[in-house]
């Protein structure tokens, strides 16, 4: 509905300004176009500010007119009456019998209503004042240009400093909803709780008293699991970027470098499914066949197929640390009587070292957030162990477990994701921030 | 301060040469680079290979070690003799001949490592020493020749690449002596460094031109009339002449040579 | 270490004695070392190839027969007593009576034909069994879009059920103890009778490109994922594009070099590198829980994913801007074009293939993610084809997510059929993004 109205004035604005920028005369464009920013900014505006406010605005309006008996100054229970309400908006009389919640879903569709045409009128008029005011400037010494360069670059500038909102929207995000979280639950007992089991929680429907938040498991599980992942990424994407860039001919790197581009390009979720029907029951069998008991969902196959999906990031940061490595040290070795296998070893890669640790740490960052391939092939149930044949969890497993489905948003369980999310987002932001930071160094060094 | 050659050493051309060229020619694709090369070179004296930039020069210094090997496109014929093997056939061993013909480059190359493990690379790929304490006194006996020791004795443990450049430069002269060679060869080793680092290297390049048979390409004439008892002259891929430096010098039998001598091409 | 000291040669001034049996057995063992160390390098190139050619050897070879169907010929009589008659009633009535007879009454009335032996309440049901429970809806549309097969019998193809279907595409092990296995020995000889009578067939089934998703394996189709997908890139391009070209025009041109642009810049870099399911709760706070935007709708999706993919666009579009010579800046200056007319008539007209390309790059990953659309609700069962950015919609991975998930084992082939089509879209955009770099790449 929003959208729609949306939708509609824009259309408006381009066709009010369509309509103008005929009967301009000097510099016709860019007379539209300023015009057609005076009017499309300001709506834009008021109709985000609707969008992120407007809802907020009409329930504390129900909330303060709702009858005594709904009311509640406990938040978890208001949020609940708001979400009857809001079925009853939906559905009609038949999702509730409830006479007060009826009223005031009657109340808050007509409030709504109110709100998003205001909203609609106030933007129309807005527009319109926008159009009108161009209109009046529209003369021949105006200098529109000017004024619509200068309105430009301050939408480039505003572009650039989207991505810093996008961060800050991240960590505000993650540290409101887990701040919500650890009002519940001790953050020590979250982060060095030994026990994970949220479910218990909200059965017992007290504050989480059961303290089932332990995340211990989970850091143990996500931690194994990338190990395994760069045991096989690490040597294989080393060895390989080795192999590329210092043996192989023109034909096979033609070969090969696309190889690993298209192992980058293929979709987690297909990785996913390859190690949960392909890689687990392999495993199964063949350790059914030399009689160990390997779990259908285990560690293994999903670090196995992990790691295969982090040999590309491994090799070509590889690739580009020891290619940066100025070839005069290489012909210095070969000039003493070294093999390419000692110059490489012993000379290539200690100088290359910082690249390539770097390329390391992006890669466990990579395989630490990845998702989807956790969510296939590892398990669900939280498992404190070092063995990779038995099925561990993740924290991605988990948040995705947590927020999938109906949610509750304030109940410590999906909060909890927050909070794992913010952990997440903690670890990878340092490793890549290490990781970024050897890199440059190391750039300079050679530069 | 610098020793020129004199007549009284003539007799060594009587020797049998170290290392020689016979007939080599160098193809870079289809680009002939090398044309047809004789040369002699003869242990416990320096030669130098000089002409105008782009005369082959350098690319017939790599062919001495072998360090072409490392271009695809590269193709050598002919000969090249280290004593009585010809070094482009099977029986040699790139490896060994490498450590047999060090090598030293126009820009100074430390590895980044140690002052130490720059000059023990070599030695201990080539395991050349049995003990801790051999390398060691490899170590000590490298830098005193190559003029180092007295400058770094005192901080063997840190990285190479933080001396300065003549020392970077002395220091990669110390590693090619590591591994104790016959042959050195030097690519224009000073083209990078200023004045005063330039005049110590010339200097340690007469005091180890008793030790070592040295060939040194260098694009400064009066470089190669300073340190050097022989020299060839190297003009579009052909060797023009090859005498003793004097004569060379003072009396070139070719117009070319005099041409270049003299500044009119180069 | 006798053998060793023989080649010490410290301090001596005689050469280096390279020709004796302890240094001829050292570099043997050197070359062998480089050998090694070789075959190691070529040992992990190979394996990243084999492991390449398995997994979508394995996708095809599961992913083929998903492209097809077995169907069995029946000849079914349109029994105008039970459907009604069309030159009799108006066309609503018959539609009303259509729609409420029960279809299964005339496949039942073709197989009774077929097997009369096959009595009792449990067989007969069993046998019903053999065909789809999408024929019903197959034989209605037949009906309703041509009456005039009322009182006709006709040969008509209806799909099997997934389990026969199985069986004829030959997953299904019937060499097993009846007890283990899905399909019995009675419905197996049925089907060899059906075979003997060439009455089954397996084809193309065009369906599965062009249906929406089914709990049946054989009634599921991907084309509401791939509109579901089209949608959810359309709002991600309209986001992304625009404003990802303006930062990189902004950082590259017009940024003064301070701690702030420093800032950005940095920022930018950690962006591409955050995990991307934590876009997918950035997305579930801001856009559902504060903004209070449609779950599961494309529009929140394509705005999570644009998130995900700026940074992918400001780097690919800031790399090709700088990529523009300043030559063309100065030229464009001199002939008196502002700072703003230089950039939007010159430079990024020259950077757009670049820029074009990065973007498709981004757009590809977009389309192949699956894990921040699981956060804001992409998940749901959805049959209808969605309309709009605000209907309810699912993505091509998270089809495919979906149905790894489900345990008839028809769903594997599906899948595998799916992962090709989504693989196809992937090859297609880096197709044409590589045919673009290569047509319009310009050396400065």
């Amino acid at each position: 509905m929003a959208m729609i109205s949306f939708a509609l004035i824009r259309q408006r604005s381009v066709a009010v300004v369509g309509g103008a920028t005929q009967q301009l005369h000097s510099l016709p464009r860019y007379h539209g176009y300023f015009a057609a920013v005076r009017v499309f900014i300001p709506c834009i505006f008021l109709f985000l500010l609707w969008l992120v406010g407007g809802e907020a605005v009409i329930e504390n309006l129900i909330i303060s007119g709702l009858p005594d008996a709904l009311k509640s100054t406990n938040s978890e229970q208001i949020s609940l009456v708001l979400n009857r309400i809001q079925l009853a908006v939906q559905h009609g009389e038949q999702s509730t019998s409830d006479a007060n919640i009826l009223a005031a879903a009657e109340r808050y569709s007509s409030l709504y209503n109110k709100g998003l045409w205001s909203t609609f009128w106030l933007t129309v008029a807005i527009g319109l004042t926008g159009y009108y005011l161009s209109k009046n400037r529209t003369q021949a010494n105006f200098r529109a240009r000017n004024n619509f360069e200068k309105t430009m670059s301050i939408t480039l500038a505003a572009s650039s400093f989207l991505a810093i909102v996008v961060t800050l929207g991240i960590v505000a995000s993650l540290i409101f909803e887990s701040l919500r979280f650890f009002q519940q639950i001790p953050i020590q007992d979250f982060l060095f709780g030994l026990h994970w089991s949220p479910q218990t929680a909200l059965r017992a429907d007290q504050v989480a008293s059961a303290g089932a938040f332990g995340a211990i498991p989970l850091f143990a599980g996500t931690f194994l699991i990338s190990l395994l992942a760069m045991m096989v990424a690490g040597p294989i994407g080393l060895f390989a970027a080795i192999y590329l860039t210092q043996y192989a001919n023109q034909r096979v790197r033609a070969v090969a470098k696309p190889v690993l581009e298209i192992l980058a390009g293929v979709p987690t979720v297909v990785y996913g499914f390859f190690a949960a029907l392909t890689v687990a029951p392999m495993l199964r069998d063949a350790g059914g066949a030399i009689g160990v008991d390997v779990a259908s969902e285990s560690a293994l196959a999903a670090g196995l197929v992990m790691g295969v999906m982090i040999i590309p990031f491994v090799s070509s940061l590889s690739d580009d640390a020891i290619t940066a490595v100025p070839s005069s040290l290489k012909d210095g070795s070969f000039a003493l009587g070294a093999t390419k296998a000692e110059t490489i070893s012993q000379v290539l890669l200690p100088a290359a070292l910082p690249g390539v640790v770097g390329a390391f740490l992006l890669a466990i960052s990579r395989a630490i957030g990845e998702t989807m391939i956790v969510v296939m092939a590892a398990g669900m149930r939280p498992n404190l162990t070092a063995n990779p044949l038995e099925a561990v969890t993740t924290v991605t497993v988990q948040i995705v477990a947590l927020l999938t489905g109906d949610q509750e948003f304030d109940s410590p369980k999906t909060l909890s994701a927050f909070a794992l999310g913010l952990a997440l987002f903690v670890i990878t932001l340092l490793l890549n921030i290490a990781a970024l930071r050897m890199v440059r160094k190391y750039r300079e060094a050679y530069d | 301060m610098i020793n020129t050659p004199t007549e009284t050493n003539l007799d060594t051309v009587q020797a049998s040469p170290k290392m020689a060229a016979r007939g080599v020619n160098v193809y870079y694709g289809d680009n002939h680079a090398i044309k047809d090369i004789d040369l002699n070179l003869y242990a416990d004296e320096v030669t130098s290979l000089i002409g105008p930039s782009g005369c082959g020069k350098s690319t017939f210094l790599r062919c001495l070690n072998r360090m072409n090997d490392t271009i695809p496109i590269c193709r050598v014929s002919g000969q090249i003799l280290l004593e009585d093997d010809d070094i482009y056939t099977s029986g040699i061993d790139v490896v060994q001949l490498r450590a047999r013909v060090g090598m030293v480059f126009q820009k100074p190359n430390p590895f980044p490592k140690s002052i130490y493990d720059n000059i023990a690379y070599g030695p201990r790929i080539h395991g050349l020493a049995a003990h801790r304490t051999d390398l060691d006194e490899i170590v000590t006996t490298s830098l005193e020749k190559a003029g180092l020791w007295q400058e770094v004795k005192d901080r063997l443990d840190t990285s190479g690449t933080a001396l300065s450049g003549g020392q970077q430069q002395r220091l990669c002269i110390a590693r090619a002596i590591a591994v104790n060679p016959e042959v050195i060869l030097m690519d224009e080793p000073c083209s990078a460094l200023d004045p005063i680092a330039t005049a110590k290297i010339e200097s340690l390049i007469d005091e180890l031109s008793g030790r070592y048979a040295i060939i040194i390409v260098t694009h400064s004439m009066q470089q190669a009339a300073r340190i050097s008892r022989k020299t060839a002259f190297f003009h579009l891929g052909e060797m023009v002449e090859y005498g003793d430096t004097t004569e060379i010098f003072t009396s070139p039998k070719e117009d070319r040579t005099r041409d270049y001598i003299t500044g009119r091409i180069g | 270490m006798t053998d060793r000291s023989k080649i010490t040669t410290v301090n001596s001034s005689v050469p280096t004695d390279w020709k004796s049996d302890a240094m001829q057995a050292r570099i043997g063992r050197r070359y062998r070392r480089e050998r090694i160390f070789r075959s190691l390098g070529l040992a992990a190139v190979v394996i990243s190839v084999l492991f390449l050619v398995f997994l979508l050897g394995n996708i095809v070879k599961n992913g083929a027969y998903g492209f097809m169907q077995t169907s069995v010929s029946l000849d079914v009589t349109f029994n105008a007593d039970l459907l009604g008659d069309p030159s009799v009633l108006s066309a609503e009535e018959f539609t009303e009576k259509v729609r409420k007879t029960n279809m299964l009454r005339l496949i039942q009335a073709s197989m009774r034909d077929l097997f009369p032996d096959v009595k009792g309440r449990r067989d007969t049901r069993a046998l019903l069994r053999l065909v789809s429970t999408g024929a019903r809806a197959q034989l209605r549309d037949m009906i309703l879009a041509n009456p005039s097969l009322v009182g006709n019998t006709e040969r008509v193809e209806l799909l099997t059920s997934d389990d026969i279907d199985q069986v004829i595409k030959g997953n299904i092990d019937i060499t097993l103890a009846e007890a283990n296995r899905k399909v019995k020995d009675k419905e197996l000889s049925w089907l060899k009778t059906l075979q003997d009578d060439d009455r089954i067939s397996l084809d193309f089934h065009s369906q599965f490109l062009t249906g929406g998703d089914s709990r049946e394996p054989e009634l599921a189709g991907v084309w509401g994922a791939i509109v579901g997908s089209a949608l959810t890139l359309m709002v991600t391009l309209v986001t992304a594009f625009p404003i990802g070209l303006f930062a990189a025009v902004y950082l590259e041109e017009f940024a003064p070099k301070n701690r702030f642009t420093d800032i950005i810049e940095i920022n930018i870099n950690n962006l591409a590198a955050v995990p991307s399911i934590v876009f997918g709760l950035l997305g579930l706070a801001v856009f559902l829980s504060v903004m209070g935007m449609p779950r599961s709708a494309p529009i929140v999706g394509g705005l999570t994913l644009a998130l995900l993919t700026l940074p992918t666009v400001i780097i690919a579009s800031r790399a090709s801007i700088a990529a523009v010579p300043p030559s063309i800046r100065d030229a464009a200056r001199g002939l008196g074009a502002s700072p703003m007319q230089v950039v939007f008539h010159h430079v990024i007209p020259l950077a757009m293939p670049g820029i074009m390309t990065g973007t498709i790059i981004g757009m590809a990953r977009a389309l192949g993610e699956s894990a921040p659309l699981l956060m804001i609700g992409m998940v749901a069962f959805i049959v209808d084809i969605p309309g709009s950015i605000n209907d309810a919609a699912t993505v091509l991975p998270v089809q495919i997510y979906l149905w790894a998930d489900s345990p008839e084992r028809a769903f594997v082939e599906k899948t595998s059929a799916a992962i090709m089509v989504l693989l196809f879209f992937l090859i297609a955009m880096n197709g044409v993004a590589i045919w673009l770099r290569q047509k319009f790449e310009q050396k400065w």
